[in-house]
């Protein structure tokens, strides 16, 4: 019988010819991530060596990522103190794949784990992070685990009892009207499937409009399936993977795409035409609170933000400082503007778009999740509304819980932040 | 048999179970004061220790949907009560199985606050109501996992075994 995607990387990964859905499998960890909860996984990880008379050891630090981004630099001195274990951790164990608070190698886990050749197509990939089904993006099957599991993974260098999960197939097809893209396909998918649509099962990405996006593009799809509840959203690797891979993460050693069997079994096929879709928004407080932008069009937000590891790319940034560019943020709207990496940040930089943005009053902040997950940099007065390039719109989730998230694309966020209001990017500000 | 202390809408976020800035608060021992730390008086009375051990909390489809934090689980866990959801997201399921927080899937639970529970191996009963609700049986590959008592000791007795 064929197999998916995921069910390859599965079967390879646990050494055996073939697996099936329901299957439970140990697949060895190629890559293993965690961000500022290291400080938890250390823990956990420590605890799991007690009265083993053991030392503790990880099974494989080459393999073992960590990316400061969460709450960087500190916002406390309890963060900062989490920070100084976490590096006191990596030094003793010879971790290497480490990415301090940094305005050079620094950024958010999901951007720097593709930007330095960390995941390659047909990887195992763990992350302490929900929205590591990004990785997905590369061919990988990556998804995301808690501390304790983390801490398992450290210690056993496998991912124990592994379902093997169900694969939805996603078809997409038709080419996007200018200003809509990637962003609006992702929301409106998670329109359609509701949040918890794809609970325990995988979303496996194809069709021409796939094949025509870029990595950029399918990072944020790929991101974004966490919301519709995916253990993992995929595209198998194609020139496209390979191509951002030797030319953009300088990956010289050999990369092998792993496809679906023509024969692969998939629970569901969900077929989408972008050729007519309008930019979409989630609106509060549930991210399958999707509706097409001429039913918000007008609603007044304080704080627009673009970043994120979902929208935080050089071309996310390229459309907004294009809208920006010779124009001014509205009075009585602040617009902040995270880049996913430092690396993105530099590029921008040398291409004139954080002088764009600046000039427009945009307040560009250092590469990290930012007000994302509501700890600092842009929380929300009480009763304010956030329009957003983020990933979550949850009550709270912007700091205060009697705020209002809408999520959208980069080219909404820049042309509602001229207008203070929300606005339709296609018919200008 | 225990008592329903809250019944909850769907789609219950880990930041509405744990908000996102108090994650630089990691140890199990310290997340419990912030359980559901919006719901401002669902909050005290869990801090003030209103509820016996093993009270329930009766969530809707989608439980516990969102980020993979741990601390939502710990949190929960440090209150010693029960999770009863119609669905559970699959990052909290797994956690609370690691962490040995009880979770039970029950997706035609009918349940108000207040009512009498009693979970069965199979079957969730509302003692208040007289009705009678099917569980959904936990994931086969969790069961090693629940049986060493979570996921530490699961690991710890995997490295002991391999010497």
């Amino acid at each position: 019988m064929g197999m998916t995607v995921v069910e390859k990387i599965l079967a390879r990964a646990a050494g055996l010819p073939s697996v099936q859905v329901g299957d439970v499998v140990e697949p060895s960890v190629d890559l293993a991530m965690s961000h500022e909860n290291a400080a938890l996984v250390i823990n956990q990880y420590l605890e799991v060596f007690s009265g083993t008379g053991q030392a503790p050891k990880v099974w494989d630090p080459s393999r073992i990522a960590i990316i400061f981004d969460h709450r960087v630099p500190a916002e406390s001195p309890k963060t900062a103190t989490n920070h100084k274990k976490i590096r006191e951790f990596v030094t003793a164990n010879g971790i290497t794949k480490f990415h301090d608070v940094r305005g050079d190698v620094g950024g958010i886990c999901h951007q720097v784990l593709p930007e330095y050749g960390y995941v390659r197509p047909g990887f195992v990939v763990v992350g302490t992070d929900s929205h590591t089904t990004s990785h997905g993006a590369l061919g990988a099957f990556s998804f995301g685990v808690g501390a304790t599991e983390m801490a398992s993974a450290w210690a056993l260098g496998i991912a124990v009892n592994i379902e093997v999960p169900a694969t939805i197939k996603v078809v997409v097809k038709g080419k996007f009207a200018p200003m809509v893209g990637p962003k609006d396909l992702i929301l409106h998918l998670i329109g359609q499937l509701t949040a918890q649509g794809a609970n325990f099962k995988v979303l496996e990405f194809h069709g021409e409009t796939i094949r025509n996006m870029s990595t950029s593009g399918r990072l944020a799809i790929c991101n974004m399936s966490v919301e519709a509840g995916a253990t993992s959203g995929i595209v198998p690797g194609d020139e496209e993977t390979v191509r951002y891979l030797r030319e953009e993460a300088g990956v010289t050693d050999a990369i092998t795409c792993v496809q679906p069997d023509a024969d692969a079994t998939y629970v569901r096929t969900v077929e989408i035409d972008v050729s007519a879709l309008d930019p979409q928004i989630a609106c509060p407080h549930m991210v399958d609170n999707v509706k097409p932008i001429d039913q918000v069009i007008g609603t007044k937000v304080q704080q627009i933000v673009i970043g994120s590891c979902t929208n935080g790319r050089l071309d996310d940034l390229a459309d907004a400082a294009a809208i920006l560019r010779g124009k001014k943020v509205a009075e009585g709207t602040r617009m902040l503007v995270f880049p996913a990496s430092s690396k993105i940040f530099g590029q921008a930089l040398d291409r004139g778009y954080i002088h764009d943005l600046m000039k427009a009053g945009a307040v560009v902040m250092n590469s990290g999740c930012g007000p994302c997950l509501g700890v600092h940099e842009g929380a929300l007065g009480d009763g304010e509304t956030a329009l957003s390039t983020t990933n979550r719109n949850f009550k709270g989730r912007m700091g205060n819980p009697t705020g209002f998230v809408y999520l959208c694309s980069p080219v909404v966020a820049a042309a509602s932040a001229i207008t203070g209001v929300i606005t339709d990017p296609r018919k200008g500000a | 048999m225990a008592k329903v202390i809250i019944k909850l809408e769907n789609d219950i976020s880990t930041d509405d179970i744990y908000p996102g800035r108090f994650m630089a608060t990691v140890l199990p021992t310290e997340t419990p004061q912030y359980a559901f730390f919006d719901r401002t008086d669902f909050n005290a009375q869990l801090k003030a220790k209103a509820f016996p051990p093993n009270s329930i909390i009766v969530g809707g489809e989608n439980f516990g949907c969102g980020s993979s934090r741990e601390q939502a689980c710990s949190t929960l866990k440090g209150h010693e009560v029960a999770i009863v959801a119609k669905s559970i997201s699959r990052i909290f399921l797994q956690n609370s199985i690691n962490l040995g927080l009880q979770v039970v899937i029950c997706p035609g639970i009918e349940a108000s606050e207040g009512d009498e529970l009693d979970i069965t191996p199979d079957h969730v009963v509302n003692k208040t109501t007289g009705k009678t609700f099917d569980q959904v049986k936990l994931p086969a590959a969790r069961k090693g996992i629940m049986d060493a008592g979570g996921l530490i000791p699961y690991t710890r007795a995997r490295l002991m075994a391999r010497g």
